[in-house]
């Protein structure tokens, strides 16, 4: 393993992973104001609404899927008695499903992107980055989805590539900090370039409107509809304290306007 | 009961003239950036006419505010919570850019940089969003004075029912009133509701509503949840605005700019004190005719002594208690019952009222030969050239009774105070026949007529020196973010950046701390020195002299 395969499958991921992390820390310290995902819903309608729906119900999938093949080991399905086959099975239909209403979404958020000229004028150049690379990263995807079978039916491979036992590893690894990169050299090119985009999008991720993704509001669920904020909150509490236990609150002496 | 105060305003109708100063100084104020040019905080829109955004009282189509479930209880009317997160990807309520309109600017360098030709250069207009030529098809205010009326104001939500048999827009028929409009900084405001990150939130001191641009999402909800349409989306910024109620002006007992540059000084500020407990019960009132008892039911009479001791207790300051007895907003809402919310039947319970117009009699009523007795304006009431009907379904959710009432008051106090001027005498019995004292009816006239700045505007100065974070607050840049209206450190002409009147303050805190003595002084032990405030404020040492 020469210092070329170290780069790509330790030092790159970890440095991706290290900006994907202290990145989000930063912006979301420093950057609150600008945290948001820039929706450009009052330019243009109809695209974006066929685009946004397909691209991210589909995406959500596809990520469920991604958790399912890298993070859980293959030694669970196999004690669950789920066969390599019928996991595969699986994984080609709903991934490619999945997959290819995802790539639609997407397709029509990068085509709106550009060709609609008051989109286009106030997208970041950032923003192009990130819409093309979740392009380029879902094509990859699902050209390892479907790609891989195609060229292993004329080079007479076995039909299904068990990712589970290189890739799968070799990402978990990377947690643990005893990463194994030789798990990743014998991997097919698409699949090697697939995860390989990825991390580069993983990279970005802090610095660009994808950030949202971290800004799910599943607070709402449990809120009272009608917020109230003071200015002294301290005070505020003290007073609803007092009024759950019926007492008078110390009151401040009145009208000490500083001018 | 939980008595809380509230900033609260009324615009008397019958004295706006349709100038929109009130627009143009809050725009100027508050809304010339990029990303705010459509965004009109105030406007000032003619009735009957579509409204902005278009046709934006058709909650059929946009589902703003609230309504009741079949169990009667409150709901919002674009749905509960759960269904708003399975929509968060795509609002399907939003309003497009069209139904604002495009802002535009034109192409001024074409025009003065044209050479002698036989043709007249142009500037053409130019779209402020893509830089695109821009063909003008809709813009601010362009059903003003009902211009092009007879293709859109028909289609005004307002005119509807037997109403739609009865409007005509022939010229010699027609009708209209102007309508201004900010944020009503509703009892119980949709937008807040609809927030999904809980970014926007009434204050508890004064009740104004606001968005906190740090916590919003952009998810835009509340454009779409506010049934007036008030909050909307900044596109450079991707996040909610709205009128703040000029909550600094407010704070340091200035009437917001809308009512200060107001020509007709038609617009009243005050404190309302309501009761917080019952304001849920009042929204879900079952029939829309009720809701407008309903919300005055919810505000407390500040003479009452029970009121202002349990005001005291929920912590209102005394002088605020004091500015809610001399405020005009309760005589013209509760005691004269003059003014009336716009909408009710949204259920967002709003807080800017108006008193509906008199308007001259229809022509044929007073035209030749006619009988009519010029003191006896009431059998008139319903041949005013405002049908009752126009103004019930935009004030008093259809109840005509309501606004024939309040004309009938209007009325009055003109014939009271004819009659006082001819023969030196009121006329009690035209008090009497609308169940006003004479008094009443005079205190009206005085607040309506001729009251000046201080009866107007009774706004209490804000006590921040209550507030917990003051030292953290005080002297920073109010909005000073990339895109912000305002930022406190303007470059001086020899390049220094030095904030003069942010010591000019803080050396005034420090000796007026120091003579109240218990009072600690803001930023004084923050800032030790100036090079510290300069280094936190100004992000990094200036260029050139300063510090």
């Amino acid at each position: 393993m020469n210092l070329w395969d170290q780069f790509l499958w330790v030092i790159f991921p970890y440095l991706s992973l290290v900006i994907f992390v202290l990145g989000h820390i930063y912006r979301y310290v420093y950057d609150q104001y600008g945290w948001t995902p820039k929706s450009s819903q009052m330019f243009e309608r109809r695209m974006l609404m066929w685009g946004v729906l397909l691209f991210h119900w589909g995406i959500l999938f596809v990520f469920i899927g991604h958790v399912m093949g890298l993070l859980v080991p293959i030694e669970v399905y196999r004690a669950m008695g789920v066969s390599d086959h019928a996991y595969h099975l699986l994984a080609l239909w709903a991934g490619t499903f999945f997959g290819v209403i995802a790539l639609a979404g997407i397709l029509l958020l990068n085509m709106r992107r550009w060709f609609i000229s008051r989109v286009r004028t106030n997208t970041e150049t950032m923003r192009f980055i990130t819409d093309g690379l979740l392009l380029v990263v879902i094509l990859s995807g699902l050209f390892a989805t479907v790609g891989y079978r195609i060229y292993a039916a004329q080079y007479d491979l076995p039909a299904e590539f068990e990712y589970r036992e290189n890739i799968a590893p070799w990402f978990r690894s990377l947690f643990y900090f005893a990463p194994q990169a030789e798990l990743m050299l014998e991997v097919p090119l698409m699949f090697q370039v697939h995860v390989l985009l990825a991390f580069v999008l993983f990279a970005l991720w802090p610095f660009s409107s994808l950030v949202h993704v971290f800004s799910i509001p599943l607070g709402y669920l449990r809120r009272g509809y009608i917020q109230y904020r003071s200015s002294n909150p301290q005070a505020a509490r003290a007073r609803e304290r007092a009024r759950r236990k019926g007492q008078q609150v110390p009151r401040p002496e009145r009208s000490r306007n500083v001018e | 009961m939980q008595v809380k105060a509230q900033i609260a305003m009324v615009m008397n109708l019958d004295k706006c003239i349709g100038c929109h100063t009130c627009s143009v100084t809050c725009k100027n104020v508050w809304t010339n950036r990029q990303g705010t040019e459509y965004q009109w905080w105030n406007n000032v829109e003619t009735k009957p006419g579509v409204g902005y955004p278009k046709l934006y009282e058709d909650q059929e189509r946009w589902k703003g505010g609230w309504t009741l479930d079949r169990k009667g209880r409150l709901k919002l009317k674009a749905g509960g919570k759960l269904r708003k997160l399975l929509n968060i990807f795509f609002n399907p309520d939003l309003p497009e850019i069209e139904d604002y309109y495009e802002p535009w600017t034109y192409d001024y360098e074409t025009l003065t940089k044209a050479g002698p030709s036989d043709d007249q250069p142009v500037a053409r207009p130019i779209s402020q969003i893509s830089g695109d030529p821009l063909d003008l098809a809709w813009g601010p205010n362009w059903d003003d004075d009902l211009a092009g009326g007879t293709t859109t104001a028909r289609f005004d939500p307002n005119i509807r029912g037997e109403l739609e048999e009865s409007v005509r827009f022939e010229y010699e028929k027609v009708f209209m009133m102007y309508l201004p409009r900010i944020c009503e900084h509703c009892l119980n405001p949709s937008c807040v509701a609809s927030c999904p990150s809980g970014a926007m939130y009434k204050r508890e001191e004064d009740g104004i509503v606001l968005v906190d641009q740090e916590q919003c999402r952009g998810w835009r909800y509340c454009v779409s949840g506010c049934p007036y349409k008030k909050v909307y989306f900044n596109w450079e910024t991707g996040k909610a605005e709205k009128c703040t109620l000029c909550y600094p002006r407010i704070e340091s007992g200035q009437p917001t700019i809308c009512s200060e540059t107001c020509v007709g000084r038609l617009r009243y500020i005050g404190l309302i004190l309501y009761d917080a407990d019952r304001v849920q019960e009042a929204a879900s009132t079952p029939d829309e005719k009720d809701l407008l008892d309903a919300q005055r039911s919810v505000f407390l009479d500040p003479s009452d002594p029970e009121v202002v001791e349990q005001a005291r207790y929920d912590g209102v300051p005394d002088d605020w208690i004091e500015a809610a007895q001399r405020s005009p907003i309760y005589p013209l809402a509760i005691e004269w019952g003059v003014a009336l919310p716009l909408h009710p039947e949204y259920r967002t319970l709003p807080m800017v009222w108006y008193v509906p117009p008199l308007s001259p009699v229809m022509g044929f009523v007073e035209g030749e030969g006619s009988e009519a007795d010029p003191d006896d304006v009431f059998p008139a009431i319903d041949e005013l050239r405002i049908p009752v009907q126009y103004l019930a379904n935009l004030l008093s959710a259809g109840d005509e009774e309501v606004i024939r009432n309040v004309l009938k008051r209007l009325a009055a106090m003109r014939g009271y105070m004819r009659e006082k001027n001819l023969s030196g005498a009121g006329a009690d019995e035209i008090a009497d026949s609308v169940g006003m004292s004479p008094r009443a009816v005079e205190d009206m006239y005085r607040l309506l007529a001729i009251a000046k700045y201080e009866e107007r505007y009774v706004i209490p100065l804000a006590h921040k020196e209550l507030a917990a974070e003051l030292e953290g607050q005080q002297g920073s840049c109010g909005l000073d973010f990339a895109g912000g209206p305002g930022s406190c450190a303007p470059a001086e002409p020899n390049g220094s950046r030095r904030n003069e009147a942010f010591y000019a303050m803080k050396e005034k805190l420090e000796q007026r701390a120091g003579e109240l003595g218990s009072v600690p002084a803001p930023n004084v032990q923050f800032f030790k020195s100036k090079a510290d405030f300069e280094s936190f404020h100004l992000k990094g040492r200036p260029q050139g002299g300063g510090a």
